[in-house]
């Protein structure tokens, strides 16, 4: 009898389909990881396992937990089941704690709810043993810590103490390291795979990272579109896939461009000795305020042609060394020049420069204003020219703009709202590649999209590179994406440029520790070879 | 949902129509007296009854509609004028001393509660409906700049107002052609809501003295009139409680309506 | 914790600075003088000048104002023009029926709001929901005023529960005293507990869709006990706003509903002082009235805090 078992589960939602009859199990002792891109009804087979699915939901199919099918059981059994035999982790530490109640209450509550008969003094040392146990150990995070006062990492920690605080037979962890750095998701990862190894819990593993998929799951369930399109044990499913998509998905997570080789060229932007800093609140009421140094001393250069990268993990100042870079604030050392000019002269922002600098944001959803048309948003750049083109000329230039995305011109009189993620961010490089700029910024350009339609931004990137000859810095905290589309590559730390070099070379022989340490932490992706 | 904005929108067109009508025509002189048909209770002559005075009680509804429209209409007018301007400023300059003093100042005018407002304007020009205006028009700009700069600020998070600062917009043009036009349907909803709001203080102000001024009528003036005579008779009170229910009334459900039509999400104060 | 209370601290002393400039200045800009309104049209020169004098209207802005503030802080408000006793006094009487009223009327709004808002937002969609949530559409539409009317009408002329208006006074019991001011409680606390109705549903519902909430329930709670234990709490952060916005609201319409009961309250003082054009007491009542709403929201920023360990480590 498997540990669960879900069979031939049908749901909609106030009448749409999400899932499929899907069939999955996960045994006992066993690391089954769920993955899929966007819409694949990963998420939400978690969520069915636990029954804990939004109003509207009908399902059709059997949920069986140990023998029992939960989509039967009444609501006063479930909730003896949640917490106790199963616990869930979820994707956003951020939001998941309650941020009024101590980590102590919030894991102690777990003991309690299922025991009455515990003391709430029993049950707090017993939540300080978890806690302990999942690395948050007494002496450096007491009881009394609320959610505010600890990382993203942390957080996460206390969540899975919470669920594994009565020591479950089955875990579910819904993309327990998304949010999360990749030095941090290391260890959140190992973390959960000792875990589950130590008690012999069953563990779900929904993620759509396939490097951590083939990198801890005994097996591998592939899903598209609410539907299960292929199962297996790790290692002989990555040597055989059989599903086209399954095989897509393993090609476009390693997808490698290749771009256009370019000679030595005189340097574009110049930073040097850049500094930024930030006013902290007053720690005292009459001291003095606090600075926060979010870039140290920067210093580098980007040749024409060049294809720079930038890596680094969340706060090590990366945004705001981008923001200064396109002259949106101001620094406090030092100079950035671009063609020899600074970028921010005198109290303004130098327009004559920053024509020459174009930027491509993260978020496809949130980096254009709702209420405009393509035409309109693609051409917000041409106020920086002092005769923007106008009538055939305007027109013109927003067809080749389109075009060079692989958009059609047409597409100009439509709204944003009518594109997916992945076009989106194609018309995202349309604007920055309007007014012909010298330099186009990508800040972690790629990261909020699914693999595949990343691979095809990267295959437009490499293309763009030979049509336009780009030059480019390429920010990320994506090691697999910088390597492939990069020429050099920065390493930062903590407002520090701590390493420099040649991306392969840098890859290939990390001298850093830090930079080491990132690359060890990155999962990577086996060799596939069935792919071919 | 568009039930509410349905009926709310004719709830409160019913109430505009009549006091446009009322430019043109009324049922009676509403201000001539007519002593031997005081106090009738409706019929078919007064369809509303009379009162103390024997004046037509709808004529002095469909005149009061104007007042109470034409002074909430403009105390919302002021508010917007002065309140949005503000918190697009304030939000332009986050945590700057301009956004403070301007929140500060908000705060400032939240404690004068636009009795407090009127009951000061009073002791210096006299009781009258202009001052109704101006007491609730300056307690709406803080409810304006509030809601503004809330929206505004986590519009200024988003990333295309980052992409229209690097095509080199000024924070002016951006607050004009990026944020106006996204917190419009904020605005409005809101403004239905301070509307409503007006017209009951209108009501209120004028019930105590410190609004419209006999001749010109208001419903809540026709309410004052008819508190010592509740007992003796009822309708007097009981019309122009009804028509400012149903007004009010009106426009919230609008409001409702006009929320979940333009944006499920948005959130209005009710200050 | 000490940070952020001395902080607010600072900005209610700035705030009653501010509000106590802006009143004196409205009411220095009124027009007339208050010596010649007392005594008179055919008032002696020497007389006017005298009464001038003893009322301290002859020192310069700056001083009166400072005289005035100083005055407020040491408890003397000066001498109303028309009665010439000691405003104070006469203050202090009305407070005593101002300020309870209102109490009363926040008491009632919280006691019929708080199960209102929770069993619509617990019933969402349901018919208990739509059913309050049309109850209170009604309630923020009446006018208190005309409220009160309808309540007298009821209670006091046809059923004879309640006087019709007037105040007995505290001395006859603090019942007796609770007795008079039901009728104006009920009528001040309804289109109040409306919307406090309203915002407690809607910050619930708000909460409800929180990450956390799922993870409560993923715990074993019941809907219910996530509700209570997680959700309450954090609900509690908006409501306490409009608490404190409402507590503004009560004590202005206070001054409308003693109009109805004839209560002699801050609003008839206030009404009776501004036809008299006994500018100093208007001037304290305002000063008491802007007072009572910056502390009032003083002590909401520190049920903040109470509520909220967010904000007692940041600023």
């Amino acid at each position: 009898m498997s540990l669960l078992s879900i069979q031939n589960l049908s749901l909609s939602i106030y009448g749409v389909d999400i899932l499929r009859d899907v069939t999955l199990s996960v045994e006992e002792g066993e690391i089954v990881a769920i993955t899929g891109e966007s819409g694949s009804g990963k998420s939400i087979t978690a969520l069915a396992s636990m029954q804990l699915l939004p109003k509207g939901t009908q399902t059709r199919g059997r949920v069986m937990f140990r023998g029992q099918d939960l989509t039967q059981q009444d609501e006063a059994s479930l909730c003896a089941l949640r917490g106790n035999d199963i616990g869930m982790v979820f994707q956003e530490p951020m939001t998941a704690l309650n941020p009024v109640q101590t980590i102590g209450a919030q894991v102690a509550e777990t003991i309690r709810i299922h025991d009455r008969s515990v003391s709430r003094a029993a049950a707090e040392i017993r939540a300080a043993e978890t806690l302990t146990r999942v690395g948050l150990p007494q002496d450096r995070f007491p009881l009394g810590r609320y959610p505010h006062e600890l990382s993203g990492g942390q957080r996460q920690r206390v969540v899975i103490a919470m669920a594994i605080a009565l020591q479950p037979r089955l875990l579910i962890a819904d993309e327990p390291t998304t949010a999360l750095d990749v030095t941090t998701q290391a260890q959140i990862l190992d973390l959960l795979k000792n875990l589950a190894r130590a008690d012999g819990m069953g563990l779900m593993m929904i993620t759509h990272d396939l490097a951590v998929v083939a990198d801890m799951a005994d097996r591998i369930v592939v899903m598209r579109e609410g539907e299960v399109v292929e199962e297996g044990e790790t290692t002989h499913l990555l040597r055989h896939m059989n599903h086209p998509y399954t095989k897509m998905l393993f090609a476009a997570s390693g997808h490698q461009v290749n771009l256009p080789e370019v000679t030595a060229q005189p340097p574009l932007l110049e930073v040097t000795h850049v500094s930024r800093d930030y006013r902290l609140p007053r720690k005292t009421l009459f001291g003095p305020a606090g600075h926060f140094r979010a870039v140290d001393d920067v210093s580098f250069t980007i040749h024409r042609g060049e294809r720079l990268g930038l890596v680094g993990e969340s706060g090590c100042g990366k945004s705001t060394l981008t923001r200064a870079l396109l002259g949106l604030e101001r620094v406090q050392a030092g100079t950035i020049t671009l063609d020899g000019a600074p970028v921010f002269s005198g109290n303004a922002p130098n327009l004559a420069v920053r024509r020459k600098m174009q930027v491509v944001f993260q978020d496809p959803f949130g980096s254009f204003n709702p209420r405009h048309r393509v035409d309109r948003l693609v051409t917000e750049p041409f106020h920086l020219l002092p005769d923007p083109p106008t009538g055939a000329d305007r027109t013109r230039a927003i067809d080749a703009a389109l075009t060079a995305v692989g958009l059609a011109p047409a597409d100009a009189r439509k709204y944003i709202h009518e594109f997916s993620g992945g076009q989106r961010q194609r018309i995202a490089i349309a604007r920055a590649l309007i007014i012909r700029p010298e330099l186009i910024l990508f800040d972690e350009a790629v990261s909020a999209l699914d693999v595949s339609v990343r691979a095809q931004i990267l295959d437009l990137l490499a293309d763009l590179c030979g049509t336009y000859d780009l030059t480019y810095l390429f920010i990320s905290h994506d090691l697999s994406v910088v390597r492939t589309v990069t020429d050099r590559v920065l390493v930062m730390q903590a407002g520090k440029i701590v390493e420099e070099g040649p991306t392969e070379q840098t890859f290939e022989n990390p001298q850093h520790p830090y930079t080491r340490s990132l690359i060890d932490a990155a999962p990577v992706l086996p060799e596939i070879h069935a792919a071919e | 949902m568009r039930r509410n904005l349905i009926l709310g929108g004719m709830l409160s067109a019913l109430f505009v129509l009549a006091a446009l009508i009322s430019f043109f025509w009324t049922p009676y002189d509403h201000v001539a007296l007519d002593i031997p048909n005081k106090l009738q209770t409706p019929n078919a002559a007064h369809l509303l009854g009379t009162d103390h005075f024997g004046r037509d009680i709808l004529s002095m509804i469909m005149v009061g509609a104007r007042t109470s429209i034409a002074v909430a209409l403009v105390a919302v007018g002021i508010g917007m004028g002065l309140g949005i301007p503000l918190g697009l400023w304030a939000a332009a300059r986050q945590g700057s001393w301009l956004d403070e003093l301007i929140m500060r100042g908000n705060d400032l005018v939240f404690a004068f509660p636009s009795i407090v407002i009127a009951i000061l304007i009073t002791a210096i020009f006299g009781a009258g409906a202009i001052n109704a205006i101006i007491a609730i028009g300056i307690f709406n700009i803080p409810v304006f700049a509030r809601i503004t700069r809330g929206a505004a600020l986590s519009l200024w998070q988003r990333e295309f107002i980052l992409a229209a600062r690097v095509a080199g917009k000024s924070a002016a043009r951006i607050s004009v052609e990026h944020i106006l036009p996204n917190v419009t349907n904020l605005l409005i909803v809101q403004g239905t809501i301070q509307f409503s709001l007006g017209i009951l203080a209108e009501a209120a102000l004028s019930y105590v003295g410190l609004g419209a001024q006999p001749p010109t009528p208001s419903w809540g003036r026709m309410l004052a009139d008819a508190q010592t005579l509740v007992s003796i008779a009822p309708h007097m009170a009981l019309v122009p409680g009804f028509a400012i229910i149903l007004t009010v009334l009106g426009l919230n459900l609008m409001g409702d309506g006009l929320r979940d039509v333009l944006d499920p999400r948005l959130r209005v104060v009710r200050a | 914790m000490v940070r952020y209370t001395f902080k607010r601290l600072l900005s209610l002393l700035l705030s009653l600075a501010v509000a106590s400039l802006v009143i004196f200045a409205v009411i220095e800009v009124a027009p007339g003088d208050p010596a010649s309104f007392m005594l008179g049209m055919n008032a002696q020169p020497e007389t006017l000048a005298a009464l001038r004098t003893e009322l301290g209207l002859d020192a310069s802005k700056g001083a009166r104002y400072l005289s005035w503030v100083g005055g407020m802080l040491t408890g003397d408000f000066g001498t109303s023009y028309t009665y010439r006793t000691p405003v104070i006094g006469m203050v202090a009487d009305r407070l005593w029926v101002s300020l309870p009223l209102a109490l009363y009327a926040l008491a009632l709004s919280t006691i019929v709001a708080f199960p209102a808002g929770l069993f619509a937002a617990s019933r969402r969609g349901q018919a208990g929901d739509i059913g309050v949530m049309g109850a209170t559409q009604l309630g923020v539409a009446i006018p208190n005023f005309w409220f009160a009317m309808m309540l007298v009408l009821i209670f006091a002329i046809n059923l004879r529960w309640f006087a019709a208006g007037g105040f007995v006074g505290w001395d006859k019991g603090f019942w007796a005293g609770m007795h008079a001011l039901t009728l104006p409680a009920v009528a001040l606390a309804l289109p109040q507990a409306a919307i406090l109705a309203r915002v407690m549903r809607s910050s619930l519902l708000d909460v409800l869709g929180e990450d956390f909430m799922r993870t409560a329930r993923a715990k074993g709670l019941t809907e219910r006990q996530a509700l209570w234990r997680h959700g309450l709490r954090n609900a509690l952060i908006p409501v306490l706003t409009i608490i404190g916005l409402q507590f503004s609201f009560l004590l202005a319409g206070s001054i409308i509903i003693e109009q109805v009961f004839y209560l002699p309250g801050l609003g008839r003082l206030v009404f009776q002082s501004i036809s008299a054009r006994d500018l100093i007491v208007v001037e304290s009542v305002v000063m008491l009235l802007v007072f009572s709403v910056i502390v009032v929201n003083f002590l909401v920023d520190l049920a903040y805090a109470a509520v909220d360990p967010r904000l007692r480590s940041r600023t």
